[in-house]
Protein backbone atom coordinates (compact mmCIF):
# COMPACT_ATOMS: atom_id res chain seq x y z
CA UNK A 1 0.00 0.00 0.00
CA UNK A 2 1.41 3.78 -0.59
CA UNK A 3 1.80 6.22 1.75
CA UNK A 4 0.87 9.38 1.08
CA UNK A 5 2.80 12.53 1.29
CA UNK A 6 2.95 14.43 4.29
CA UNK A 7 1.68 18.06 3.96
CA UNK A 8 3.72 20.53 5.85
CA UNK A 9 1.26 21.27 8.25
CA UNK A 10 1.53 17.62 9.17
CA UNK A 11 1.65 18.83 13.21
CA UNK A 12 -1.13 20.97 13.30
CA UNK A 13 -4.51 19.20 14.76
CA UNK A 14 -6.75 18.44 11.81
CA UNK A 15 -10.47 20.26 12.50
CA UNK A 16 -13.08 18.59 10.85
CA UNK A 17 -17.06 19.07 10.78
CA UNK A 18 -20.11 17.54 10.17
CA UNK A 19 -22.97 19.49 9.20
CA UNK A 20 -25.68 16.58 8.41
CA UNK A 21 -26.15 13.31 9.94
CA UNK A 22 -28.58 12.09 7.19
CA UNK A 23 -30.51 13.72 3.98
CA UNK A 24 -33.36 14.96 6.01
CA UNK A 25 -31.33 16.49 8.53
CA UNK A 26 -31.42 20.13 9.06
CA UNK A 27 -29.80 22.37 6.34
CA UNK A 28 -28.59 25.36 8.15
CA UNK A 29 -25.96 23.56 10.34
CA UNK A 30 -23.19 24.34 8.18
CA UNK A 31 -22.87 27.98 9.02
CA UNK A 32 -21.50 28.13 12.13
CA UNK A 33 -19.86 24.72 11.82
CA UNK A 34 -17.77 26.75 9.11
CA UNK A 35 -17.54 30.36 10.87
CA UNK A 36 -15.87 27.85 13.68
CA UNK A 37 -13.52 26.34 11.52
CA UNK A 38 -12.42 29.40 10.15
CA UNK A 39 -11.54 30.89 13.40
CA UNK A 40 -9.32 27.65 14.23
CA UNK A 41 -7.31 28.77 10.95
CA UNK A 42 -9.38 26.34 9.02
CA UNK A 43 -10.20 22.51 8.17
CA UNK A 44 -12.47 20.37 6.52
CA UNK A 45 -16.43 20.54 6.51
CA UNK A 46 -18.22 17.36 6.07
CA UNK A 47 -22.28 16.29 4.94
CA UNK A 48 -23.64 12.99 5.45
CA UNK A 49 -26.33 12.30 3.96
CA UNK A 50 -26.31 8.90 2.85
CA UNK A 51 -28.59 5.66 4.10
CA UNK A 52 -29.08 2.68 2.90
CA UNK A 53 -32.78 3.34 1.52
CA UNK A 54 -31.53 7.32 0.44
CA UNK A 55 -29.11 5.66 -2.39
CA UNK A 56 -31.88 3.36 -3.55
CA UNK A 57 -34.20 6.35 -3.87
CA UNK A 58 -31.48 8.45 -5.18
CA UNK A 59 -31.11 5.70 -8.28
CA UNK A 60 -34.65 6.21 -9.23
CA UNK A 61 -34.40 9.80 -9.26
CA UNK A 62 -31.24 9.80 -11.83
CA UNK A 63 -33.33 6.98 -13.96
CA UNK A 64 -36.46 9.47 -14.41
CA UNK A 65 -33.83 12.16 -15.20
CA UNK A 66 -29.74 11.76 -15.50
CA UNK A 67 -29.17 14.93 -14.11
CA UNK A 68 -30.60 13.86 -10.95
CA UNK A 69 -29.75 11.33 -8.41
CA UNK A 70 -27.54 13.48 -5.47
CA UNK A 71 -28.54 14.68 -2.54
CA UNK A 72 -32.29 17.09 -3.79
CA UNK A 73 -30.87 19.43 -0.63
CA UNK A 74 -27.72 19.72 -1.80
CA UNK A 75 -28.07 23.65 -2.73
CA UNK A 76 -29.52 24.31 0.66
CA UNK A 77 -26.66 22.77 1.75
CA UNK A 78 -23.55 24.51 0.18
CA UNK A 79 -25.11 27.11 -1.55
CA UNK A 80 -25.13 29.42 2.17
CA UNK A 81 -21.13 28.56 3.10
CA UNK A 82 -19.62 27.86 -0.65
CA UNK A 83 -18.30 31.00 -0.45
CA UNK A 84 -16.75 30.99 2.79
CA UNK A 85 -15.31 27.77 2.32
CA UNK A 86 -13.51 28.71 -1.18
CA UNK A 87 -12.33 32.14 0.62
CA UNK A 88 -10.70 30.17 3.63
CA UNK A 89 -9.84 26.89 1.65
CA UNK A 90 -11.88 24.92 3.92
CA UNK A 91 -12.69 21.89 1.93
CA UNK A 92 -15.93 20.13 1.58
CA UNK A 93 -16.31 16.22 1.89
CA UNK A 94 -19.14 14.58 1.53
CA UNK A 95 -21.45 11.45 -0.25
CA UNK A 96 -23.96 13.74 -1.28
CA UNK A 97 -23.37 12.83 -4.92
CA UNK A 98 -25.29 9.55 -4.24
CA UNK A 99 -26.39 8.17 -7.22
CA UNK A 100 -24.92 11.09 -9.25
CA UNK A 101 -21.66 12.28 -8.03
CA UNK A 102 -20.85 13.97 -11.57
CA UNK A 103 -24.38 15.87 -11.39
CA UNK A 104 -23.73 16.89 -8.44
CA UNK A 105 -20.24 18.38 -9.03
CA UNK A 106 -22.26 20.22 -11.79
CA UNK A 107 -24.21 21.92 -9.52
CA UNK A 108 -22.00 22.66 -7.38
CA UNK A 109 -20.37 24.82 -10.20
CA UNK A 110 -23.83 26.17 -11.16
CA UNK A 111 -23.91 27.53 -7.38
CA UNK A 112 -20.41 28.91 -7.73
CA UNK A 113 -21.41 30.73 -10.95
CA UNK A 114 -24.87 32.21 -9.40
CA UNK A 115 -22.47 33.65 -6.60
CA UNK A 116 -20.08 34.55 -8.83
CA UNK A 117 -17.24 32.79 -6.80
CA UNK A 118 -14.10 31.36 -8.30
CA UNK A 119 -14.45 28.11 -10.37
CA UNK A 120 -13.83 25.76 -7.54
CA UNK A 121 -11.70 22.29 -7.96
CA UNK A 122 -14.02 19.07 -7.62
CA UNK A 123 -13.33 16.20 -7.54
CA UNK A 124 -15.67 13.08 -7.63
CA UNK A 125 -14.70 8.98 -6.15
CA UNK A 126 -16.44 6.64 -8.64
CA UNK A 127 -16.25 3.00 -7.95
CA UNK A 128 -19.02 2.32 -5.41
CA UNK A 129 -21.80 1.34 -7.93
CA UNK A 130 -22.10 -1.56 -9.39
CA UNK A 131 -25.15 -1.07 -11.57
CA UNK A 132 -23.56 -2.54 -14.76
CA UNK A 133 -24.98 -5.77 -16.21
CA UNK A 134 -22.37 -7.85 -15.55
CA UNK A 135 -21.80 -6.72 -11.73
CA UNK A 136 -25.23 -7.31 -11.25
CA UNK A 137 -25.13 -10.69 -12.31
CA UNK A 138 -21.73 -11.31 -10.46
CA UNK A 139 -23.75 -9.87 -7.09
CA UNK A 140 -26.83 -11.83 -7.68
CA UNK A 141 -25.17 -14.70 -7.75
CA UNK A 142 -22.73 -14.10 -4.89
CA UNK A 143 -25.99 -13.10 -3.07
CA UNK A 144 -27.56 -16.70 -4.10
CA UNK A 145 -30.67 -14.84 -5.10
CA UNK A 146 -33.17 -15.40 -7.99
CA UNK A 147 -34.91 -12.00 -8.70
CA UNK A 148 -34.97 -10.63 -11.61
CA UNK A 149 -32.04 -8.25 -12.36
CA UNK A 150 -34.64 -5.90 -13.96
CA UNK A 151 -35.89 -5.09 -10.24
CA UNK A 152 -32.99 -4.10 -8.86
CA UNK A 153 -32.42 -0.27 -8.21
CA UNK A 154 -29.10 -0.07 -6.97
CA UNK A 155 -26.17 -1.53 -6.09
CA UNK A 156 -23.12 -0.30 -4.36
CA UNK A 157 -19.92 -0.97 -2.73
CA UNK A 158 -19.01 0.60 0.89
CA UNK A 159 -15.91 2.20 -0.54
CA UNK A 160 -13.28 3.61 1.83
CA UNK A 161 -10.92 7.02 2.10
CA UNK A 162 -7.93 5.91 0.13
CA UNK A 163 -9.33 7.94 -2.75
CA UNK A 164 -10.95 10.97 -1.09
CA UNK A 165 -7.26 11.17 0.75
CA UNK A 166 -5.80 11.10 -2.52
CA UNK A 167 -7.81 14.03 -4.28
CA UNK A 168 -7.48 16.58 -1.39
CA UNK A 169 -3.71 15.90 -1.71
CA UNK A 170 -4.02 16.70 -5.43
CA UNK A 171 -5.69 19.88 -4.29
CA UNK A 172 -9.23 19.42 -4.92
CA UNK A 173 -11.22 22.14 -2.82
CA UNK A 174 -14.61 19.93 -3.25
CA UNK A 175 -14.57 16.03 -2.68
CA UNK A 176 -17.81 14.27 -4.16
CA UNK A 177 -18.45 10.60 -3.72
CA UNK A 178 -21.36 8.28 -3.32
CA UNK A 179 -21.70 5.17 -1.20
CA UNK A 180 -18.12 5.92 0.41
CA UNK A 181 -18.50 4.77 4.33
CA UNK A 182 -19.84 7.52 6.63
CA UNK A 183 -16.23 7.56 9.12
CA UNK A 184 -14.40 7.27 5.96
CA UNK A 185 -15.02 11.28 5.07
CA UNK A 186 -13.25 12.11 8.19
CA UNK A 187 -10.47 9.71 7.98
CA UNK A 188 -9.99 10.48 4.63
CA UNK A 189 -8.86 14.29 5.26
CA UNK A 190 -6.92 12.87 7.79
CA UNK A 191 -5.06 10.71 6.15
CA UNK A 192 -3.80 13.65 3.71
CA UNK A 193 -3.29 15.84 6.25
CA UNK A 194 -0.98 13.59 8.91
CA UNK A 195 0.22 11.50 6.06
CA UNK A 196 -0.54 8.61 7.54
CA UNK A 197 0.14 5.19 5.90
CA UNK A 198 -2.87 2.94 5.12
CA UNK A 199 -1.69 0.15 6.78
CA UNK A 200 -1.38 1.81 10.30
CA UNK A 201 -3.94 0.61 11.94
CA UNK A 202 -4.06 2.01 14.69
CA UNK A 203 -3.82 5.61 13.12
CA UNK A 204 -7.00 4.16 10.37
CA UNK A 205 -8.98 3.04 13.73
CA UNK A 206 -8.65 6.52 15.45
CA UNK A 207 -9.87 8.29 12.43
CA UNK A 208 -12.59 6.11 11.45
CA UNK A 209 -13.76 6.63 15.15
CA UNK A 210 -13.23 10.50 14.94
CA UNK A 211 -15.42 10.23 11.68
CA UNK A 212 -18.26 7.66 13.68
CA UNK A 213 -19.04 10.49 16.22
CA UNK A 214 -19.29 12.97 13.46
CA UNK A 215 -21.42 10.87 11.18
CA UNK A 216 -24.46 11.11 12.81
CA UNK A 217 -24.32 15.08 13.12
CA UNK A 218 -26.05 16.07 16.41
CA UNK A 219 -26.17 12.85 17.35
CA UNK A 220 -23.08 13.44 19.43
CA UNK A 221 -23.50 17.51 20.76
CA UNK A 222 -26.76 16.96 22.05
CA UNK A 223 -28.97 15.72 19.49
CA UNK A 224 -31.03 12.56 20.12
CA UNK A 225 -30.43 12.87 23.58
CA UNK A 226 -32.47 14.87 25.91
CA UNK A 227 -35.13 13.38 27.98
CA UNK A 228 -36.88 16.38 29.91
CA UNK A 229 -36.30 16.49 33.47
CA UNK A 230 -33.17 13.53 32.86
CA UNK A 231 -30.92 14.91 30.20
CA UNK A 232 -31.88 18.50 29.83
CA UNK A 233 -29.97 19.91 26.31
CA UNK A 234 -29.95 23.53 26.23
CA UNK A 235 -31.11 25.55 23.08
CA UNK A 236 -32.27 22.11 20.66
CA UNK A 237 -33.40 24.91 18.60
CA UNK A 238 -30.59 26.00 17.31
CA UNK A 239 -27.99 22.50 18.35
CA UNK A 240 -24.52 23.01 16.95
CA UNK A 241 -23.12 20.35 14.80
CA UNK A 242 -19.75 18.34 15.80
CA UNK A 243 -16.26 19.33 15.27
CA UNK A 244 -13.48 17.03 15.80
CA UNK A 245 -10.14 18.18 16.72
CA UNK A 246 -7.80 15.05 15.47
CA UNK A 247 -4.04 15.02 16.50
CA UNK A 248 -1.20 13.71 14.79
CA UNK A 249 -1.27 10.80 17.44
CA UNK A 250 -4.27 9.58 16.80
CA UNK A 251 -6.17 11.08 20.06
CA UNK A 252 -8.74 13.90 19.10
CA UNK A 253 -11.55 15.89 20.74
CA UNK A 254 -15.25 16.62 19.81
CA UNK A 255 -16.85 19.66 20.55
CA UNK A 256 -19.69 21.77 19.14
CA UNK A 257 -19.94 24.81 16.62
CA UNK A 258 -19.30 27.92 18.73
CA UNK A 259 -22.52 29.77 19.43
CA UNK A 260 -25.00 27.83 19.21
CA UNK A 261 -27.17 25.23 21.64
CA UNK A 262 -26.94 21.51 22.59
CA UNK A 263 -24.79 19.90 24.64
CA UNK A 264 -21.37 17.71 24.47
CA UNK A 265 -20.26 16.05 27.09
CA UNK A 266 -19.31 12.13 28.38
CA UNK A 267 -22.69 11.15 27.99
CA UNK A 268 -23.80 12.03 24.83
CA UNK A 269 -19.83 10.78 23.94
CA UNK A 270 -20.56 7.49 24.88
CA UNK A 271 -24.22 7.22 23.65
CA UNK A 272 -22.32 8.34 20.27
CA UNK A 273 -19.55 6.14 20.21
CA UNK A 274 -21.32 2.43 21.04
CA UNK A 275 -24.64 3.95 18.12
CA UNK A 276 -24.81 1.33 15.28
CA UNK A 277 -21.86 -0.76 16.91
CA UNK A 278 -22.18 -4.52 17.05
CA UNK A 279 -18.80 -6.28 18.41
CA UNK A 280 -16.92 -2.84 19.95
CA UNK A 281 -13.74 -4.90 19.54
CA UNK A 282 -14.73 -5.25 15.99
CA UNK A 283 -16.00 -2.07 14.09
CA UNK A 284 -15.57 -2.96 10.51
CA UNK A 285 -14.86 -0.28 7.76
CA UNK A 286 -13.74 -0.39 4.03
CA UNK A 287 -10.31 1.13 5.92
CA UNK A 288 -9.89 -0.92 9.28
CA UNK A 289 -11.56 -3.25 12.26
CA UNK A 290 -11.36 -0.17 14.80
CA UNK A 291 -11.48 -1.42 18.53
CA UNK A 292 -12.93 0.70 20.82
CA UNK A 293 -13.00 -1.73 24.01
CA UNK A 294 -10.58 0.34 25.74
CA UNK A 295 -11.71 3.65 24.44
CA UNK A 296 -11.86 6.49 27.33
CA UNK A 297 -13.89 9.37 27.24
CA UNK A 298 -13.73 12.57 29.28
CA UNK A 299 -14.68 15.88 29.48
CA UNK A 300 -12.07 18.51 28.53
CA UNK A 301 -13.96 21.78 29.49
CA UNK A 302 -17.66 22.46 28.94
CA UNK A 303 -18.84 21.00 25.82
CA UNK A 304 -15.68 19.07 24.61
CA UNK A 305 -14.81 15.77 25.07
CA UNK A 306 -11.32 14.20 24.86
CA UNK A 307 -11.50 10.31 23.14
CA UNK A 308 -8.47 8.04 24.00
CA UNK A 309 -7.77 4.57 23.88
CA UNK A 310 -8.87 3.71 20.24
CA UNK A 311 -7.05 0.78 18.43
CA UNK A 312 -7.11 -1.13 14.88
CA UNK A 313 -6.92 -3.90 13.19
CA UNK A 314 -6.22 -4.91 9.68
CA UNK A 315 -8.85 -4.29 7.38
CA UNK A 316 -11.52 -6.92 6.44
CA UNK A 317 -9.94 -8.38 3.20
CA UNK A 318 -13.25 -7.87 1.56
CA UNK A 319 -15.93 -4.97 0.65
CA UNK A 320 -19.58 -4.60 1.77
CA UNK A 321 -22.37 -4.44 -0.81
CA UNK A 322 -25.61 -3.30 -0.48
CA UNK A 323 -28.18 -4.46 -3.68
CA UNK A 324 -31.54 -2.62 -3.12
CA UNK A 325 -34.93 -3.42 -5.67
CA UNK A 326 -38.41 -3.43 -5.87
CA UNK A 327 -40.45 -5.07 -4.19
CA UNK A 328 -44.07 -4.14 -3.68
CA UNK A 329 -45.87 -1.82 -2.35
CA UNK A 330 -45.76 -0.33 1.05
CA UNK A 331 -49.39 0.68 2.30
CA UNK A 332 -50.36 2.38 5.43
CA UNK A 333 -53.75 3.84 6.11
CA UNK A 334 -54.70 5.37 10.07
CA UNK A 335 -58.42 6.79 11.15
CA UNK A 336 -58.71 8.00 14.49
CA UNK A 337 -60.84 7.09 18.04
CA UNK A 338 -61.23 9.71 20.86
CA UNK A 339 -63.52 9.88 24.01
CA UNK A 340 -65.31 6.89 25.90
CA UNK A 341 -64.53 3.60 24.69
CA UNK A 342 -62.34 5.06 21.95
CA UNK A 343 -60.06 2.19 22.36
CA UNK A 344 -62.92 -0.45 22.04
CA UNK A 345 -63.66 1.19 19.11
CA UNK A 346 -60.19 1.43 17.01
CA UNK A 347 -60.13 -2.83 18.13
CA UNK A 348 -63.22 -3.04 16.62
CA UNK A 349 -62.00 -1.05 13.54
CA UNK A 350 -58.88 -3.14 13.30
CA UNK A 351 -60.71 -6.35 13.46
CA UNK A 352 -63.22 -5.29 10.79
CA UNK A 353 -60.36 -4.46 8.10
CA UNK A 354 -58.92 -7.76 9.14
CA UNK A 355 -62.59 -9.75 8.47
CA UNK A 356 -62.72 -8.53 5.22
CA UNK A 357 -58.87 -8.17 3.54
CA UNK A 358 -56.64 -9.94 5.76
CA UNK A 359 -56.96 -13.12 3.83
CA UNK A 360 -55.27 -11.54 0.81
CA UNK A 361 -51.99 -9.94 2.62
CA UNK A 362 -50.50 -10.08 6.01
CA UNK A 363 -51.70 -6.90 8.16
CA UNK A 364 -50.05 -4.91 11.26
CA UNK A 365 -52.25 -3.23 13.19
CA UNK A 366 -51.18 -0.79 15.85
CA UNK A 367 -53.51 1.54 18.13
CA UNK A 368 -51.25 4.41 18.49
CA UNK A 369 -51.60 6.30 22.13
CA UNK A 370 -52.13 2.53 23.46
CA UNK A 371 -49.35 0.49 21.69
CA UNK A 372 -47.93 0.76 18.64
CA UNK A 373 -43.90 0.81 17.97
CA UNK A 374 -42.97 -1.05 20.94
CA UNK A 375 -45.12 -4.11 19.15
CA UNK A 376 -43.72 -6.77 16.86
CA UNK A 377 -45.53 -7.03 13.28
CA UNK A 378 -47.14 -10.34 14.62
CA UNK A 379 -49.23 -8.63 17.91
CA UNK A 380 -47.67 -10.24 20.12
CA UNK A 381 -47.17 -7.46 22.96
CA UNK A 382 -50.87 -6.60 21.66
CA UNK A 383 -51.98 -9.70 22.87
CA UNK A 384 -50.91 -9.76 26.61
CA UNK A 385 -52.89 -6.92 26.96
CA UNK A 386 -53.87 -2.89 25.94
CA UNK A 387 -53.74 0.04 28.26
CA UNK A 388 -56.26 2.12 28.38
CA UNK A 389 -56.71 4.85 25.95
CA UNK A 390 -59.30 7.79 25.14
CA UNK A 391 -57.20 9.26 21.97
CA UNK A 392 -56.36 6.32 19.66
CA UNK A 393 -55.35 6.49 16.38
CA UNK A 394 -55.67 2.86 14.13
CA UNK A 395 -53.15 2.11 12.02
CA UNK A 396 -53.16 -0.90 9.35
CA UNK A 397 -50.03 -1.19 7.23
CA UNK A 398 -49.58 -3.76 5.19
CA UNK A 399 -46.80 -4.74 1.47
CA UNK A 400 -48.05 -6.62 -1.28
CA UNK A 401 -46.16 -7.06 -4.78
CA UNK A 402 -49.56 -6.76 -6.60
CA UNK A 403 -50.19 -2.88 -6.35
CA UNK A 404 -53.69 -3.29 -6.51
CA UNK A 405 -54.12 -5.39 -3.44
CA UNK A 406 -52.05 -3.21 -1.34
CA UNK A 407 -54.36 -0.25 -2.22
CA UNK A 408 -57.47 -2.21 -0.56
CA UNK A 409 -55.55 -0.90 3.18
CA UNK A 410 -56.49 2.48 1.86
CA UNK A 411 -60.14 1.88 0.46
CA UNK A 412 -60.61 -0.69 3.34
CA UNK A 413 -59.64 1.72 6.05
CA UNK A 414 -61.26 4.93 4.63
CA UNK A 415 -64.20 3.38 4.07
CA UNK A 416 -64.36 2.68 7.91
CA UNK A 417 -65.92 6.48 7.93
CA UNK A 418 -69.06 5.38 6.97
CA UNK A 419 -69.01 1.50 7.82
CA UNK A 420 -66.84 1.41 10.64
CA UNK A 421 -67.46 2.01 14.70
CA UNK A 422 -68.94 5.39 15.64
CA UNK A 423 -67.06 8.93 15.89
CA UNK A 424 -64.19 7.67 13.32
CA UNK A 425 -62.39 10.67 12.14
CA UNK A 426 -59.33 12.63 10.22
CA UNK A 427 -58.26 9.14 7.58
CA UNK A 428 -54.94 9.36 6.47
CA UNK A 429 -53.65 7.30 3.82
CA UNK A 430 -50.27 6.68 1.48
CA UNK A 431 -48.96 3.79 -0.98
CA UNK A 432 -45.11 3.52 -1.70
CA UNK A 433 -43.16 1.51 -3.56
CA UNK A 434 -41.37 -0.58 -1.44
CA UNK A 435 -37.56 -1.06 -1.63
CA UNK A 436 -35.58 -4.29 0.03
CA UNK A 437 -32.19 -4.55 0.69
CA UNK A 438 -29.42 -7.51 0.33
CA UNK A 439 -25.65 -7.42 1.53
CA UNK A 440 -22.90 -9.55 0.68
CA UNK A 441 -19.17 -8.91 0.49
CA UNK A 442 -16.76 -8.96 -1.99
CA UNK A 443 -13.10 -9.23 -3.53
CA UNK A 444 -11.47 -5.27 -2.98
CA UNK A 445 -10.34 -6.06 -7.18
CA UNK A 446 -13.93 -6.47 -7.69
CA UNK A 447 -14.29 -2.51 -7.28
CA UNK A 448 -11.69 -0.79 -8.89
CA UNK A 449 -11.94 2.64 -7.57
CA UNK A 450 -10.81 5.93 -8.50
CA UNK A 451 -11.11 10.11 -8.46
CA UNK A 452 -11.17 12.53 -10.98
CA UNK A 453 -11.55 16.27 -11.02
CA UNK A 454 -14.67 17.43 -13.02
CA UNK A 455 -14.79 20.09 -15.87
CA UNK A 456 -17.17 22.44 -15.42
CA UNK A 457 -20.22 21.70 -18.59
CA UNK A 458 -21.78 25.27 -19.42
CA UNK A 459 -25.36 24.49 -20.15
CA UNK B 1 -29.65 -5.46 56.80
CA UNK B 2 -30.38 -3.10 53.52
CA UNK B 3 -33.59 -3.35 52.04
CA UNK B 4 -34.04 -4.06 48.54
CA UNK B 5 -36.14 -1.59 46.18
CA UNK B 6 -36.77 -2.06 42.60
CA UNK B 7 -36.19 0.57 40.30
CA UNK B 8 -36.48 0.90 36.18
CA UNK B 9 -33.40 0.60 34.55
CA UNK B 10 -33.30 4.52 33.57
CA UNK B 11 -32.38 5.43 37.37
CA UNK B 12 -29.70 3.72 36.92
CA UNK B 13 -28.32 4.67 32.86
CA UNK B 14 -29.49 6.09 29.73
CA UNK B 15 -29.01 4.65 26.64
CA UNK B 16 -29.65 4.85 22.56
CA UNK B 17 -30.79 2.12 19.98
CA UNK B 18 -29.43 1.62 16.35
CA UNK B 19 -29.66 -0.75 13.67
CA UNK B 20 -28.30 -2.77 10.90
CA UNK B 21 -30.61 -5.04 9.14
CA UNK B 22 -32.40 -7.03 11.33
CA UNK B 23 -30.10 -6.59 14.15
CA UNK B 24 -30.79 -3.71 16.78
CA UNK B 25 -27.87 -2.94 19.20
CA UNK B 26 -28.36 -1.16 22.38
CA UNK B 27 -26.43 0.52 24.58
CA UNK B 28 -26.61 0.35 28.43
CA UNK B 29 -24.74 3.45 29.97
CA UNK B 30 -24.59 3.31 33.61
CA UNK B 31 -24.92 6.95 35.52
CA UNK B 32 -21.57 6.19 37.84
CA UNK B 33 -19.49 3.35 38.69
CA UNK B 34 -22.06 1.62 41.76
CA UNK B 35 -24.58 1.62 39.29
CA UNK B 36 -22.18 0.37 36.79
CA UNK B 37 -21.48 -3.01 39.19
CA UNK B 38 -25.17 -3.46 39.81
CA UNK B 39 -26.18 -3.50 36.11
CA UNK B 40 -23.36 -5.48 35.10
CA UNK B 41 -24.53 -8.51 37.43
CA UNK B 42 -28.32 -7.85 36.80
CA UNK B 43 -28.83 -7.47 32.98
CA UNK B 44 -27.80 -10.40 31.71
CA UNK B 45 -27.90 -12.06 28.24
CA UNK B 46 -30.91 -13.88 29.32
CA UNK B 47 -32.96 -11.01 31.08
CA UNK B 48 -32.25 -9.33 28.28
CA UNK B 49 -33.47 -11.94 26.17
CA UNK B 50 -36.43 -12.31 28.08
CA UNK B 51 -37.20 -8.85 28.27
CA UNK B 52 -37.79 -8.67 24.95
CA UNK B 53 -39.04 -12.42 24.90
CA UNK B 54 -42.10 -11.02 23.11
CA UNK B 55 -40.07 -9.68 19.53
CA UNK B 56 -37.90 -13.49 19.65
CA UNK B 57 -34.64 -12.32 18.99
CA UNK B 58 -32.64 -15.05 17.78
CA UNK B 59 -29.58 -14.65 19.74
CA UNK B 60 -28.76 -12.04 22.15
CA UNK B 61 -25.15 -10.99 23.27
CA UNK B 62 -23.45 -8.05 25.77
CA UNK B 63 -20.22 -6.57 25.18
CA UNK B 64 -18.68 -5.23 28.64
CA UNK B 65 -17.16 -1.72 28.31
CA UNK B 66 -15.58 -0.86 31.44
CA UNK B 67 -13.80 2.40 30.72
CA UNK B 68 -17.25 3.81 29.23
CA UNK B 69 -19.18 2.40 32.63
CA UNK B 70 -21.25 0.69 28.92
CA UNK B 71 -22.62 -2.14 27.96
CA UNK B 72 -23.68 -2.90 24.71
CA UNK B 73 -26.43 -5.27 23.63
CA UNK B 74 -26.93 -6.41 20.36
CA UNK B 75 -30.24 -8.60 19.65
CA UNK B 76 -30.42 -9.99 16.34
CA UNK B 77 -33.49 -10.77 15.10
CA UNK B 78 -36.01 -8.61 16.25
CA UNK B 79 -36.57 -5.77 13.98
CA UNK B 80 -39.41 -8.08 11.36
CA UNK B 81 -36.92 -8.08 9.02
CA UNK B 82 -35.41 -4.54 9.99
CA UNK B 83 -35.63 -0.88 8.09
CA UNK B 84 -36.99 -2.24 4.72
CA UNK B 85 -39.01 -5.35 5.35
CA UNK B 86 -40.83 -4.13 9.01
CA UNK B 87 -44.39 -2.97 9.11
CA UNK B 88 -43.82 -1.20 12.37
CA UNK B 89 -43.72 2.90 11.90
CA UNK B 90 -40.58 2.71 13.67
CA UNK B 91 -38.81 0.30 11.57
CA UNK B 92 -35.35 0.67 12.54
CA UNK B 93 -36.66 -0.27 16.09
CA UNK B 94 -35.22 3.39 17.12
CA UNK B 95 -37.66 3.43 20.29
CA UNK B 96 -36.69 0.06 21.81
CA UNK B 97 -33.84 1.86 23.81
CA UNK B 98 -36.72 2.61 25.70
CA UNK B 99 -38.43 -0.52 26.10
CA UNK B 100 -35.03 -1.70 27.52
CA UNK B 101 -34.86 1.92 30.34
CA UNK B 102 -38.53 0.26 31.64
CA UNK B 103 -36.51 -3.16 32.89
CA UNK B 104 -36.93 -3.59 36.66
CA UNK B 105 -33.40 -3.53 38.30
CA UNK B 106 -33.17 -4.66 42.43
CA UNK B 107 -31.57 -1.77 43.86
CA UNK B 108 -29.96 -1.35 47.66
CA UNK B 109 -32.38 1.60 49.21
CA UNK B 110 -28.83 3.41 50.31
CA UNK B 111 -28.24 3.18 46.60
CA UNK B 112 -32.14 4.24 45.52
CA UNK B 113 -31.76 7.34 47.47
CA UNK B 114 -28.52 8.84 45.92
CA UNK B 115 -29.72 8.29 42.55
CA UNK B 116 -30.04 11.83 41.18
CA UNK B 117 -32.90 11.45 38.87
CA UNK B 118 -35.22 12.48 41.11
CA UNK B 119 -37.77 13.23 38.43
CA UNK B 120 -38.33 9.93 37.87
CA UNK B 121 -38.26 7.95 41.47
CA UNK B 122 -42.20 8.51 41.48
CA UNK B 123 -43.72 4.76 40.97
CA UNK B 124 -45.21 4.57 37.67
CA UNK B 125 -48.29 3.91 37.50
Amino acid sequence: MSTLSTSQSAQRPLYVGCATGFSGDRTDGAGPVVDTLIALGGGVLNFETLGERTLALAQIEKRKDPNMGYEPLLADLVGPVLKRCLDHRIQIVSNFGAANPQAAAQRIFAIAREQKLRTPRIAVVYGDDLNEPEQLKFLLKKLGTDIDPKRVVSANAYIGAYEIAQALNDGADIVVTGRASDPSLTLGPAIAHFGWAMDDWHKMGCGTMAGHMLECGTQVSGGYYSVPGQKSVPGMDRIGFPIAEIRADGTFSIFKANDTGGLVDDRTGREQILYEVHDPARYLTPDVTADITEACITEEGPNRIRVEGIQGHPRPTELKVNVCYDNGYLAEAEISYAGFRARERAVLAGETVRKRIGHLLALRIDLIGAISIFGDDAGELMGKGLPEARDVRLRVAGVHIDKSIAEKILREVTSLYCCGPAGGGGVRTSLRPRLDTLSCTIPRESVPCGYRFVEEQHA
Amino acid sequence: MTSIVELPLYQLAHGRAGDKGNTSNISVIAWNQTCFELLVSQVTEGKVAAWFGYRHPSKVTRYVLPKLLAMNYVLEGILDGGVNDALNLDSHGKGLSFWMMDMPIEVPQTLAQQLSIKEYSKKAD
